[in-house]
C-alpha cells in the first residue's frame, strides 16, 4: 500500500517538473529570463524576414478580377487553288480536216503567276482531200482518225484586268500562257507532243471561270512520207469550277 | 452512226460540267477574325498584284477571311465588303487577344520539312522520251516514299513505266541537296511493228538511281536524276536501261 502511494507520488512530481521544462517555452517565466531574451530576439528576426518577404511578394490584391480569357480557336482558312472543267472548240488537224473536240482540264493554282495544267482532249478528223478525190482510197481506218491527246503543261498569268458588262457588273479577268508536255495518239501511233499556247479567262463569280484558248499540239511524224513537225491548232471555249 | 453518239456524249458531258452545281456554301461556317494593326491594309479587286486596290481597311478594325487562293486571301470587311487582301498585309493583323496571325508561307524551311511533294518530269528512257509524273510522301526529312508514272515514247515501241520506291535526301537543308533512290516498278512496252501484230509486255523492274534538288522560291524547287532500271525478262539475261529526266516540282 505504502510503496503503491509513493509511486503515486513521485510519478505526480515527476510530471509537475516535466510540465515546468515544457512550459517555459510558452509562458516567459522570470526564472528563465536568458531564454526568454534569446526567444524575444528569434520573434524580431522572423518579424524582419516576414517584412522582407512581404516587399518582394506582389501588392495585394484589392479587386480580384473575374475575367475568363477568351480562347481563339483559329478555323482553317479554306484554300481554292484547284480548278476543274471542260471546253469545247474545234481543232485543225493538220493534213486532215478541222474537226470538233472536247477537253477536260484540271488546274492548280500555285502562285499568283504560275499555275499547273493537266488536260485531255479528243476530235476526230475526217477525210483529207486525196482521199475525197480519190474515190475509194482510204489512208486511215475509223480508229485511226481517232485524236486523242493528253498534256501536263506549265501556265503563267499576266494582263490581270477587270471586265465591265453594264453599269454594275465588274468581273476579274486574265490572260494566261500555256506551254507542256504530253502525248498525243493519231494515225494509229502515239506519239510524243509539246504543247503551246494563250488564253483569256474570266471570273464571273470566285468559283466559276469561264475561259477561251487557242492552242497548237505540235508532234513529230514520217506518217505522211517525210518526217515533218505537225501542227495542229485549235482554239476553244470552256469552264471550270473553283474547288 | 455510233460514232456521232460517242461524240454526242461527250458534247453532253462537257456541258453539264459547265453547269454542275455550284459548289457547296457552308452558309455557317465559323470563319477567321483579323483585326488590322498597320494604320491600313489594301483589299485588291482579284487575287493578283496588279489587280487594283477598291478598298482600304484602317486600324483597329477587322476582317473576316473567307477563303485563300494562291498567296491571297479574301477577305470581308465590318462594313460587308469583300475584297482581296496579300499575305503580306495579312501577315500584319492579330487575332482577336491580339497575338500575331501566323500561317505557312512555304519557303527554305518548307523546302527542307514538309509532308508531300509533286511535280512533273521530262526525260529520256533508254532512248524513248519520257513523261512523267510522280508524287512523294516524306517519312522523315531525309526520308521520302515516291511513286512515278511516266510514259514513254519511242520510235521503235510506246510503253508506260510505273516505279515505287525510296528517295534518301542526304541535306535537306541545303539549297542543292543531291540524293539518292532505289525501288522497283512495272513497264509495260507496246513494240510498234507493221508486218506482224505485236505483243505488249509487262515486266518488273528494279532500279537505282542518283540525283539532286535545287530549290527555287516558295513551293518550288528543281529535281534532276539518273535511274539505272534492270528489267526482269522472260529470256536469259535482264535487260538494262538508263533514264534521265529533269523536272519541275512543288510541295506542300
Amino acid at each position: 500500500m505504502e510503496s503503491r502511494i509513493r509511486v503515486l507520488l513521485l510519478a505526480s512530481v515527476l510530471m509537475l517538473t516535466s510540465g515546468c521544462a515544457t512550459m517555459h517555452r510558452h509562458m516567459h517565466w522570470p526564472f528563465h529570463r536568458h531564454k526568454a531574451q534569446a526567444s524575444a530576439q528569434d520573434a524580431d528576426a522572423a518579424a524582419d524576414a516576414a517584412a522582407a518577404a512581404a516587399d518582394a511578394a506582389p501588392p495585394p490584391v484589392v479587386i480580384d478580377p473575374q475575367v475568363e480569357r477568351r480562347k481563339i480557336k483559329v478555323p482553317k482558312i479554306k484554300a481554292k487553288n484547284v480548278e476543274l472543267g471542260a471546253y469545247f472548240g474545234e481543232i485543225s488537224i493538220e493534213s486532215y480536216t478541222a474537226a470538233p473536240v472536247v477537253g477536260a482540264v484540271f488546274d492548280y493554282h500555285v502562285t499568283e503567276d504560275f499555275f499547273f495544267e493537266a488536260a485531255a482532249g479528243r476530235s476526230k478528223t475526217g477525210k483529207t482531200s486525196f482521199e475525197t478525190l480519190g474515190g475509194n482510197v482510204q489512208l486511215l481506218t475509223d480508229d485511226e482518225r481517232r485524236f486523242t491527246y493528253y498534256n501536263l503543261s506549265l501556265g503563267y498569268n499576266f494582263l490581270p484586268g477587270e471586265v465591265f458588262l453594264g453599269r454594275n457588273l465588274a468581273m476579274t479577268s486574265g490572260m494566261y500562257l500555256l506551254g507542256g508536255i504530253g502525248s498525243t495518239k493519231f494515225e494509229g501511233d502515239q506519239k510524243f507532243s509539246v504543247n503551246f499556247g494563250a488564253g483569256f479567262r474570266v471570273l464571273p463569280t470566285d468559283w466559276l471561270t469561264i475561259r477561251i484558248e487557242a492552242q497548237d499540239q505540235v508532234f513529230k511524224s514520217d506518217f505522211l512520207g517525210t518526217d515533218r513537225l505537225r501542227n495542229n491548232l485549235s482554239a476553244h471555249i470552256g469552264a471550270t469550277v473553283f474547288f | 452512226m455510233p460514232r456521232r453518239s460517242t461524240t454526242k456524249r461527250w458534247r453532253l458531258l462537257a456541258l453539264l460540267l459547265c453547269l454542275a452545281p455550284l459548289p457547296g456554301r457552308a452558309a455557317h461556317r465559323e470563319l477567321l477574325q483579323l483585326f488590322v494593326t498597320e494604320p491600313f491594309i489594301e483589299l485588291h479587286t482579284g487575287p493578283g498584284r496588279g489587280y487594283p486596290v477598291a478598298q482600304v481597311v484602317a486600324r483597329g478594325e477587322s476582317v473576316d477571311v473567307l477563303f485563300r487562293r494562291t498567296e491571297w486571301f479574301k477577305v470581308r470587311t465590318e462594313r460587308g465588303v469583300e475584297g482581296w487582301a496579300s499575305e503580306r498585309s495579312v501577315e500584319t493583323t492579330t487575332l482577336a487577344d491580339g497575338s500575331p496571325f501566323k500561317f505557312d508561307r512555304g519557303d527554305r524551311k518548307g523546302f527542307q520539312s514538309h509532308r508531300w511533294e509533286g511535280g512533273i518530269f521530262a526525260g529520256d528512257y533508254a532512248g524513248a522520251t519520257l513523261v512523267e509524273g510522280f508524287l512523294a510522301r516524306s517519312l522523315t526529312d531525309n526520308l521520302k516514299l515516291e511513286l512515278h508514272v511516266g510514259q514513254f515514247l519511242g520510235n521503235l515501241s510506246n510503253g508506260y513505266i510505273a516505279d515505287l520506291g525510296l528517295n534518301h535526301v542526304f541535306m535537306p537543308e541545303w539549297r542543292f541537296s543531291p540524293f539518292v533512290t532505289l525501288g522497283t516498278g512495272v513497264e509495260r512496252t507496246e513494240p510498234k511493228a507493221t508486218l506482224v501484230t505485236p505483243l505488249n509486255q509487262n515486266y518488273q523492274t528494279a532500279y537505282a538511281g542518283a540525283g539532286a534538288r535545287f530549290y527555287l522560291t516558295r513551293r518550288f524547287f528543281l529535281r534532276a536524276e539518273y535511274r539505272h532500271h534492270t528489267v526482269f525478262t522472260k529470256s536469259d539475261a535482264n535487260e538494262v536501261k538508263q533514264e534521265w529526266k529533269v523536272g519541275f516540282a512543288y510541295f506542300y
